[in-house]
């Protein structure tokens, strides 16, 4: 008989180790992946060396540099006035995040940074913004500024000469969300539905 | 019955000569939906979306377009690679495939209105004259939208 008692606790404290294993990797699971995990805004790792120094000039002619938008998050897009596509698209899709955003949308800064050095002067970005939400600040400066600000976030562009004399730009076309310190915070992409944007800068004006 | 067999192959061979295969017809290119972007007074660009149905038997062309409210229009298009958008001008313009539709429309084939005359403001029409290679010119209206819309107002969601 005291075999079998025997027998009846192993097979119990078995039963109990196996039931607190699964209540562990659960819990575990809830407050890292699951419902009662920290909701993330980044799509990659704060880590990534996105976003840092810059010194341009708005377009009301004030001279900036990153440290005049700290305190708040923000959202930057780099592109160029004579862009009548992308750059009025993805300039547009902001001004509809910060309408539905209402009052929050003061918790961020919301930048458009110009890569064409040459033609867009303050007083250009000035008259290209005013069709989009006045809160869009236009930033552009010297050929060196402007290749400063794109180093700082990792974006590509590229002058293209075109017939007649012309050019036109390559840019990369992302949004990229920092937070409060100026540390990445994940991007925003043309591709995904206004909910995900609109998600994406609710939690960063949040935090 | 002799005579009228020839006069009926004769109107016939008419018709058939009336209608050569290889020539557009005026409507063979249907233009619909064709829609802009408001801008500023300084933009130094807008840009011009619709469709293009070539109804007819041959492949027609999309070679130019004006309107009184932009200095010039180029044809252009616009891709995404790699996360860099790279926006050309189309200098043989666009082919219209013979019973096919092309939509011109955000983030990829457009108009660039070069050098808006004035702002466009949202809710006003814009004339354009499209020229294509078969079809001759059409004249169109461009309905103006939000700065920065992704679709006209009344496109489906």
């Amino acid at each position: 008989m005291t075999v079998l008692r025997w027998v009846r606790r192993a097979a119990w404290s078995a039963v109990t180790v196996l039931g607190f294993l699964m209540l562990a990797t659960s819990a575990g699971w809830l407050v890292t992946d699951g419902p009662l995990a920290d909701r993330e805004v980044a799509s990659g790792p704060a880590s990534l060396p996105i976003g840092g120094p810059f010194s341009l000039t708005d377009h009301r002619r004030r001279a900036v540099t990153e440290a005049d938008f700290r305190g708040r998050p923000m959202a930057v897009f780099f592109g160029f006035t004579h862009c009548p596509d992308v750059c009025p698209t993805t300039l547009g899709d902001m001004t509809a995040l910060i309408e539905a955003l209402g009052p929050d949308a003061d918790r961020l800064h919301w930048l458009f940074v110009s890569v064409d050095w040459e033609r867009d002067t303050p007083e250009a970005l000035a008259g290209y913004l005013e069709a989009f939400d006045p809160r869009i600040v236009g930033l552009s400066g010297t050929e060196a500024q402007v290749a400063q600000a794109a180093r700082s976030f990792r974006v590509y562009y590229r002058r293209v000469p075109t017939e007649g004399g012309g050019y036109t730009m390559d840019h990369s076309a992302s949004v990229f969300l920092l937070d409060a310190a100026g540390r990445f915070a994940g991007t925003l992409d043309s591709k995904e539905s206004r909910e995900v944007a609109l998600e994406k800068v609710r939690m960063l004006a949040s935090r | 019955m002799r005579t009228l067999l020839r006069g009926l192959a004769a109107a016939a061979l008419a018709l058939a000569t009336a209608i050569p295969a290889a020539s557009a017809q005026p409507g063979d290119v249907a233009v619909s939906g064709a829609w802009t972007r408001a801008v500023g007074a300084t933009a130094p660009t807008a840009a011009g979306y619709m469709t293009l149905r070539n109804r007819g038997a041959s492949p027609d062309r999309l070679v130019g377009a004006e309107t009184p409210a932009a200095r010039s229009v180029e044809i252009h298009e616009q891709r995404m690679e790699e996360g860099v958008m790279r926006m050309r001008p189309l200098p043989g313009g666009i082919t219209l495939p013979p019973g096919e539709a092309v939509t011109l429309g955000p983030g990829g084939m457009h108009l660039m209105l070069v050098g808006p005359t004035r702002a466009l403001a949202r809710g006003e029409r814009v004339p354009l004259t499209l020229r294509f290679e078969r079809a001759g010119e059409i004249r169109v209206e461009l309905s103006v939208e939000a700065a920065g819309a992704r679709q006209p107002a009344h496109a489906g969601h």
